[in-house]
């Protein structure tokens, strides 16, 4: 029990940290910088606070990444480069966005086969249950 | 009214389904208990160490950079005054320092100086050599993202394991010191 | 009262669960009418209990018992009286208690409004919810007691987290699992059904006024999580494709399906295995979404403490349930397909197309949560699934079915009517135009934005022409049933939802400024001005509380107050600001003091971000709406032979061919 409430108390402990986000003026350039520096950001996983992006992290380690890629936008590196640098050094774990790659494929081709799965399910139901239009009897009543 | 028959064993599909992710939470449930999700895998293992050049804590005007490090293995060890775990590992570092049989270096992670030093000084310094980093930008060449973390590096420069949180003498017994002795087997 | 009575109210209501699974449902088999009239008694007795407990549990917040470890954990001496009750379900063990509490709740109802149901089928019923009853009690006295003691007791308790003082988990919890559970009656009917070989459909009948209470819940405790992390955790997001937030999705998009298959099987007996699997489906997620939440097994802000064995018991719980039902299913549901055949441009196949999205973009969620633990099971490394994985599939799936939806109700059961289609379409299209031109003359620009205000004009435009047309076409008195009332405030309430969703995202402005006293940024048309920052003090915790004053071409709009709490605990909490608005949101929050006087703050000009919420009521509307309709009043003990005979009115043959 005392281990029990130690973990729970852990699991609170670290919560805590979430509380607080991040408000980090940086001094952009103009409007499309930033709008720019959102869009990437948000699409970037905090390695410490984990279920944080990089924008809304408050912890230093984010803090330090976000001047890194102000930085860098600053120095002209396009979006692809910022985040092949950060993908060299934390793995593509910080990628909200997975790459595709052997192991993504189940994931980004996931969807579509489910999706293609359905649409032949529903073509063979279709097909089974409609009759001309013609052939069907008119009912009485309100039709709703 | 058309009534169609089916085949019956259509039927079973979603259950094959769902028995199947049943199989993946037991799997991940299993991967829970056995790993830290904080725990990040390194994409620079088996690749070449960042270049650094950083200040000795002892004293800023020297630098080491990692040229001066070829040639042998060594270990980095990240820590911090401020970091909790840290305070953790230093018994285990000051127990192992001497067993490692390669040097033991200290990476003093966005820290003042002074504070490091105070820490070393009340707990006992583990380390062979201690270089600072106050503003991190090197330590994310090197992908830490907290302290304490653990990098082994080999004679030519290359990071051939990582460790993330303290040491333990579990890890250490399992881990390190197995790759360690593989490096002195490949006798550079 | 002593916290020891609660935890033996707990055990008596595991018994009385073990009994009103069993009882009940041998009776059904044998016939026995004694047998089957411990149903009722049984759910009431398991209600009675269960509230105790919870009574019990709020009573020792109310009194600061911190004996009580949960309430040590969970609340504080300082905080106000409201937070205090709702700390009730503020971590794992009293959510579990409430969970309960719900489901007894539901049961009851069923219990109070069911009694002219066939009593072997209602037996049944009772008994499935006894046996889903029974697995969630006996994991909260073997693995979540909320009732533990901390021996000695602190003076004061660790406070409840800061996070969670909002109004936000006053409602959010409830109406949440008020949805999520509230899917267990439609599980019970469909697994009577199953249990009892009903060889009718008529359950489904009496099934789809519980379906659809269950999604307008789940539908408006969704919102409130919006509402919640909207105000509360100081993004200015409104949805994240968190896992936790994605577990509740879930239940949400095969409810919705649900509806609709239920719909089709009511009315014109297809569907009826499709149904079936739905009814398992939306209550199986419910359960996931819960194992997820509690078993500690994806990363996410809202997960609970967790301990290992609470996410096993959890796991077997689920396979237990889910597994049993769909092997049941796979031994019993009809072997036939059966139902009317129709035409293939008619309501029937509309449907169809809407299930399947619905069913697909859930499989795409699911797909996209669990992923991460496949990366993690075959040791290919970690991956992160997020928003840019969620977002673009979701809009590519929803995209067939928005561009159907206004033609679903303005087909006809069976037959098609091309002609109403090809009117509707031109007018629709019409309508789309006009408002594109509108948006383009009032300053839309790009074409996210253009695309928001056609889909959401295309969607809104369908519910008002099939309006008109029920208007010019139906009787006096039987122009709008409920059951119709609540579609067309559903549906508009997705056009509502997608003209929110799509406009907040393209036109909102966020910036991150740092001010001092005096000074003043420009967001849109609107400019704040920073007025400094004072202390400020709660009842358990102190504020600084910055003052903006915010300014339209030099008119005062509002003066907003943004705080910056530190709680009792130590734990920092930021408060925004907000002024809402029907077309505009103002947003402001406090950040941290950067030297030389200097604050950072955050400020939102978010346009159209209530039509979100808006829309999410309206949809809750609806699905009430549709609980009201005169179809599904039970009239007496309806056997199932006969069900099926309530008299249409008779209508003019003018109306029934549906001309516009």
């Amino acid at each position: 029990m005392k281990r029990l409430l130690a973990l729970a108390l852990l699991a609170f402990a670290l919560t805590l940290s979430v509380n607080a986000f991040a408000i980090d003026p940086l001094p952009f350039q103009n409007t499309a910088q930033r709008d720019r520096f959102q869009h990437l950001t948000r699409e970037l996983r905090c390695m410490v606070c984990q279920d944080e992006s990089l924008l809304a992290s408050n912890a230093d380690f984010a803090k330090q990444l976000r001047r890194q890629i102000f930085d860098m936008m600053q120095q002209g590196k396009s979006d692809r480069e910022i985040k092949d640098w950060l993908v060299a050094r934390y793995s593509t774990f910080i990628l909200y966005d997975p790459p595709l790659a052997p192991a993504t494929l189940a994931l980004w081709f996931g969807t579509p086969a489910i999706a293609l799965a359905g649409v032949i399910v529903v073509i063979v139901l279709l097909r089974r249950r409609t009759r001309p239009a013609s052939t069907i009897a008119e009912e009485p009543g309100d039709d709703w | 009214m058309n009534e169609v028959a089916r085949r019956p064993g259509g039927r079973f599909v979603p259950l094959a389904i769902f028995a199947a992710l049943v199989v993946f939470f037991v799997i991940g449930l299993v991967w829970n208990q056995t790993h830290d999700a904080r725990f990040v895998p390194s994409p620079l293992i088996d690749k070449p160490a960042p270049a650094f050049r950083l200040p000795r804590l002892e004293n800023p005007t020297q630098f080491v950079t990692k040229a001066d490090m070829l040639g042998k293995p060594y270990l980095i060890n990240v820590f911090a005054s401020w970091c909790f775990a840290c305070g953790d590992e230093h018994p285990v570092l000051m127990a192992y320092r001497d067993k490692f049989g390669i040097p033991l270096i200290g990476y003093d992670y966005k820290d003042a100086p002074q504070d490091a030093r105070a820490w070393l000084q009340r707990h006992g310094d583990p380390y062979h050599e201690v270089i600072t980093d106050q503003s991190g930008d090197t330590a994310i060449n090197f992908g830490v993202y907290g302290a304490p973390e653990t990098y082994l590096i080999d004679a030519k420069g290359i990071i051939r394991y990582k460790h993330i949180g303290p040491l333990t003498p579990e890890v250490i017994a399992k881990d390190l010191e197995p790759k360690i002795h593989a490096l002195a087997q490949e006798g550079t | 009262m002593n916290p020891e009575l609660g935890q033996v109210a707990l055990i008596l209501a595991v018994v009385l669960a073990a009994l009103q699974c069993v009882l009940p449902i041998i009776g059904a088999w044998r016939g026995s009418k004694p047998l089957m009239a411990t149903a009722s008694t049984l759910a009431i007795g398991q209600f009675v209990f269960v509230a105790l407990a919870f009574g019990i549990l709020m009573w020792a917040f109310w009194t600061n018992d911190f004996s009580v470890a949960y309430v040590a954990q969970n609340s504080n001496l300082a905080l106000p009286w409201f937070y205090k009750l709702s700390a009730v379900w503020g971590a794992h063990e009293g959510s579990l208690l409430l969970w309960m509490l719900i489901l007894n709740s539901w049961t009851l109802a069923l219990v109070a409004l069911g009694g002219k149901l066939p009593q072997a089928f209602f037996s049944r019923v009772i008994g499935v919810l006894g046996f889903v009853a029974f697995g969630f009690l006996l994991y909260m006295i073997t693995t979540s007691n909320p009732f533990l003691r901390l021996l000695p007791a602190p003076v004061n308790g660790a406070d409840l987290n800061p996070v969670l003082q909002d109004p936000g988990l006053v409602f959010h919890p409830p109406l949440l699992y008020m949805g999520y559970v509230g899917f267990s009656v439609a599980f019970a009917f469909a697994i009577a059904a199953l249990l009892g070989g009903e060889l009718k459909s008529t359950w489904v009948r009496w099934s789809r006024p519980w379906t659809n209470a269950a999604w307008g819940f789940l539908t408006v405790g969704i919102v409130a999580g919006s509402a919640w992390a909207y105000y509360e955790l100081g993004w200015g997001g409104w949805w994240f494709w968190d896992p936790v937030e994605n577990a509740s999705f879930m239940p949400w998009l095969i409810g919705a399906a649900l509806i609709h298959a239920q719909a089709i099987t009511d009315k014109r007996d297809g569907l009826r295995a499709w149904t079936l699997l739905l009814s398992i489906f939306a209550f199986a997620f419910s359960l996931l979404g819960t194992f997820l939440v509690r078993s500690g097994l994806l990363t996410s802000v809202h997960a609970f403490a967790f301990a290992p064995s609470r996410g096993i018991f959890i796991l077997v719980y689920l396979a237990v349930v889910v597994g049993g039902s769909l092997l049941l299913y796979a031994l019993r549901a009809p072997k036939v397909s059966g139902g009317k055949t129709f035409a293939l441009a008619s309501r029937e196949t509309m449907m169809v197309i809407g299930n399947l999205m619905l069913t697909v973009a859930c499989a795409m969620v699911l797909l996209g949560t669990l992923y991460p633990l496949v990366g993690e099971a075959l040791n290919i490394g970690r991956i992160s699934v997020g928003p840019p994985y969620f977002g673009p599939l979701f809009l590519i799936l929803m995209t067939p079915l928005v561009l159907a939806l206004p033609f679903g109700p303005l087909s006809r059961w069976g037959k098609a009517d091309l002609k109403v289609w090809r009117r509707a379409l031109i007018r629709i299209v019409a309508l789309v135009v006009i408002a594109g031109i509108v948006a383009f003359a009032l300053g839309a620009r790009g074409w996210y934005q253009l695309l928001g205000v056609s889909a959401a004009t295309w969607v809104m435009a369908g519910v008002v022409l099939f309006a008109i047309k029920r208007w010019r076409e139906a009787p006096r008195g039987h122009k709008y049933p409920f059951e119709m009332l609540g579609m067309m405030l559903a549906h508009f309430g997705i056009g509502v939802f997608i003209a929110g969703a799509i406009l907040t995202r393209s036109m909102s402005v966020e910036q991150d400024v740092s001010m001092r006293s005096g000074g003043n940024v420009a967001v849109g048309s609107y400019d704040f001005h920073f007025n400094g920052v004072t202390e400020t003090q709660g009842p358990n915790y102190q504020a600084q509380q910055g003052t903006v004053v915010i300014t339209r071409n030099g008119r005062q709009v509002v003066t907003l107050h943004p705080q910056k709490r530190t709680y009792s605990g130590g734990q920092v909490q930021t408060e925004a600001a907000i002024q809402a608005g029907v077309f505009r949101d103002l947003y402001v929050s406090l950040g941290d003091p950067i030297g030389d006087g200097a604050w950072s703050l955050r400020v939102y000009n978010k346009p159209f971000v209530r039509w979100i919420w808006g829309g999410g009521v309206l949809m809750m509307l609806g699905g009430f709406a549709v609980v009201l309709d005169k179809r599904f009043r039970l009239k007496r003990a309806v056997e199932p032979e006969t069900a099926r005979a309530e008299p249409k009115p008779e209508l003019p043959r003018k109306l029934a061919e549906g001309e516009a």
